[in-house]
């Protein structure tokens, strides 16, 4: 598989067109507002949590297909789990598309895995990761927009 | 070969193969079996090897302080960077080199106007006339002005074509407070050149002075300020085959003299006391600090260069191109063109549908052609048109059919991975 194709598989493309858990949730308990002002993507991310669980997760915005699907992917995979996992998720999946870490924990990633083609490609790294750290900024409250500019 | 002839049938003979061997990197890039079709020269341009030898010879041969020593290497110097005034004044049809400002580039041009004429010359009421498709450089440091002084900012729309009317100029103007008209020449993100010597017309007519933004056009087309007959023009050095951090800053005598300093510094004065400092004339009023005398002198020669190809065929060679390339992708299904100017430059703006910019820039990326995907630094016009971005192929004197071939193919490449 080239570089390309292992980059937009159909997976991804899939998710890109027929986003999941896309629009508004009503009684979110924690959202947040990405910006990449580079690229102009924007995505705001909503919360509803269950305890300590997010029971439900949506986004709306526009973007390219790489945070699109990256933002539809994370909002399956991080239903049901606890912040705490979450997070760690998060973790993991920032060391498949950095290339970064260990590596070979892809399995546990799920379909997430599918994004591990941005890995060749560093200008990408930022769309892939944009939904993920607007998540961490809803789950941490105080309505601070995340710009993939500021300084982390 | 018709280089630097005045031939009209130049544009057909215009030898761009022969010109990418003199772009080093380019060269490199083909040699290593990795050809490079460079189409973002709007962003910034690729350096021929006259340009990188003329720097390095000035720091080889006569660096020394400019303008600050009494040694040999210094009176040297300054005269290289004297010359290189000469040359830009040269070029732009200016009436004196000391209209000529030295400054780091396009934006900081437009920043000293808009807050050393604009800060002694506009007040509460007075309005500041720009158009829909301006770069954000000629946007912003009005608004900065404006804030200082409460002037506000007015716009001349652009119409579905990418083009602004004539119309909407002359409807701005009416109101009798425009002070200042501050338009692009070329847009760098749609290609549209603009009627500036008729909106120069209108604008002194109606008691406003012009800054045009030559950013894009002073690459591309020969440039005649006393035609056009604006007050200021501004272009990088980057762009126009030049090195980096240095651009010009024309301005009319009478209008430089009556303006204040932009930044304080070394070489501005005329003598200084703690009680009072009075300021030296133009244009070394304007360049506080360190002149950068290596970067102007072989701006100098990037113009002398490009002045030798003949502009006119340079012009009408990278229209060409444009035009080409903006037929074949109109013609391609799912593709958009964004801007579709009756007098196009250079430049060609498009997008996919149902992909975005950036997705299409990577998928040419992969395919060794380099484009600019995103807002252009123009979200006005971006907005106009309803996209948040677009990918823009733009044209340099290097460039060839061969690269329009290449830019349709990886485009027809991304339809068919992204809009499966």
């Amino acid at each position: 598989m080239n570089e390309l194709d292992e980059l937009y598989q159909e997976i991804l493309l899939d998710h890109y067109r027929r986003p999941h858990n896309f629009g508004e949730l009503a009684d979110a308990d924690g959202e947040a507002d990405g910006h990449n002002p580079l690229c102009g993507d924007r995505v705001h991310v909503q919360v509803k949590l269950d305890g300590d669980r997010l029971a439900e997760v949506r986004f709306q915005g526009s973007g390219c297909a790489i945070s699109t699907a990256s933002a539809s992917m994370m909002t399956d995979a991080v239903r049901g789990r606890s912040r705490a996992e979450a997070a760690a998720l998060f973790d993991r999946f920032h060391d498949l598309v950095t290339g970064s870490g260990a590596g070979g924990g892809e399995e546990s990633l799920g379909e997430l895995a599918a994004l591990g083609g941005v890995r060749q490609f560093p200008m990408r790294v930022k769309c892939a990761t944009l939904a993920w750290h607007t998540l961490r900024a809803a789950l941490v409250g105080g309505g601070e927009a995340v710009s993939t500019e500021a300084p982390t | 070969m018709a280089i630097g002839t005045a031939n009209p049938e130049a544009a057909a003979a215009l030898d761009f193969a022969a010109l990418r061997r003199e772009f080093p990197l380019l060269d490199r890039a083909a040699a290593a079996g990795r050809p490079l079709v460079y189409l973002d020269s709007a962003a910034t341009t690729q350096k021929p090897r006259a340009v990188l030898d003329a720097e390095r010879d000035f720091y080889e041969r006569c660096y020394g302080a400019i303008a600050r020593g009494v040694y040999r290497l210094s009176a040297e110097a300054t005269a290289l960077y004297e010359a290189a005034r000469g040359k830009a004044a040269r070029f732009l049809g200016a009436a004196a080199a000391d209209e000529v400002v030295f400054v780091r580039g396009t934006t900081e041009a437009i920043n000293l106007v808009a807050a050393s004429w604009g800060r002694a010359n506009l007040g509460p009421g007075d309005e500041i006339l720009l158009t829909g498709l301006e770069h954000h450089s000629n946007i912003v440091p009005w608004q900065l002005a404006a804030a200082a002084t409460g002037a506000r900012i007015v716009v001349a729309p652009i119409d579905d074509r990418g083009e602004v009317p004539l119309e909407g100029v002359a409807r701005a103007l009416g109101s009798g407070r425009v002070r200042m008209a501050a338009v692009a020449h070329v847009s760098n993100a749609l290609g549209t050149v603009l009627p500036v010597a008729e909106i120069t017309r209108l604008a002194h007519a109606a008691g406003a002075l012009v800054l045009v933004d030559g950013a894009q056009s002073a690459p591309r087309m020969p440039i005649d300020v006393a035609a056009l007959g604006c007050d200021f023009f501004a272009f990088s050095g980057h762009k126009i085959y030049g090195p980096n951090g240095v651009g010009v800053l024309w301005g009319r005598r009478q209008l430089l003299a009556a303006m204040p300093p932009y930044q304080g510094g070394g070489g501005m004065i005329e003598e200084v006391r703690f009680e009072r400092t009075t300021y030296a004339p133009p244009p070394q009023r304007f360049e506080a600090g360190t002149p950068a005398g290596p970067q102007a002198h072989a701006l100098g020669v990037a113009l002398e260069w490009l002045a030798a190809k003949d502009l006119a065929a340079v012009a009408a060679h990278e229209e060409a191109l444009a035009r080409g390339a903006a037929e074949r992708l109109a013609a391609l299904a799912g593709v958009r063109l964004i801007g579709t100017p009756r007098a196009r430059a250079g430049v060609v703006s498009f997008v996919v549908e149902g992909a975005h910019a950036h997705d299409v820039g990577t998928v040419l990326d992969a395919a060794g052609v380099a484009v600019r995907a995103g807002h252009h630094c123009a979200q006005p016009a971006m907005r106009a048109f309803g996209v948040p971005a677009t990918a823009r192929a733009s044209f340099g004197i290097h460039n060839g059919g061969d690269d329009v071939d290449a830019l349709v193919a990886a485009v027809e490449r991304a339809c068919r991975i992204l809009v499966r």
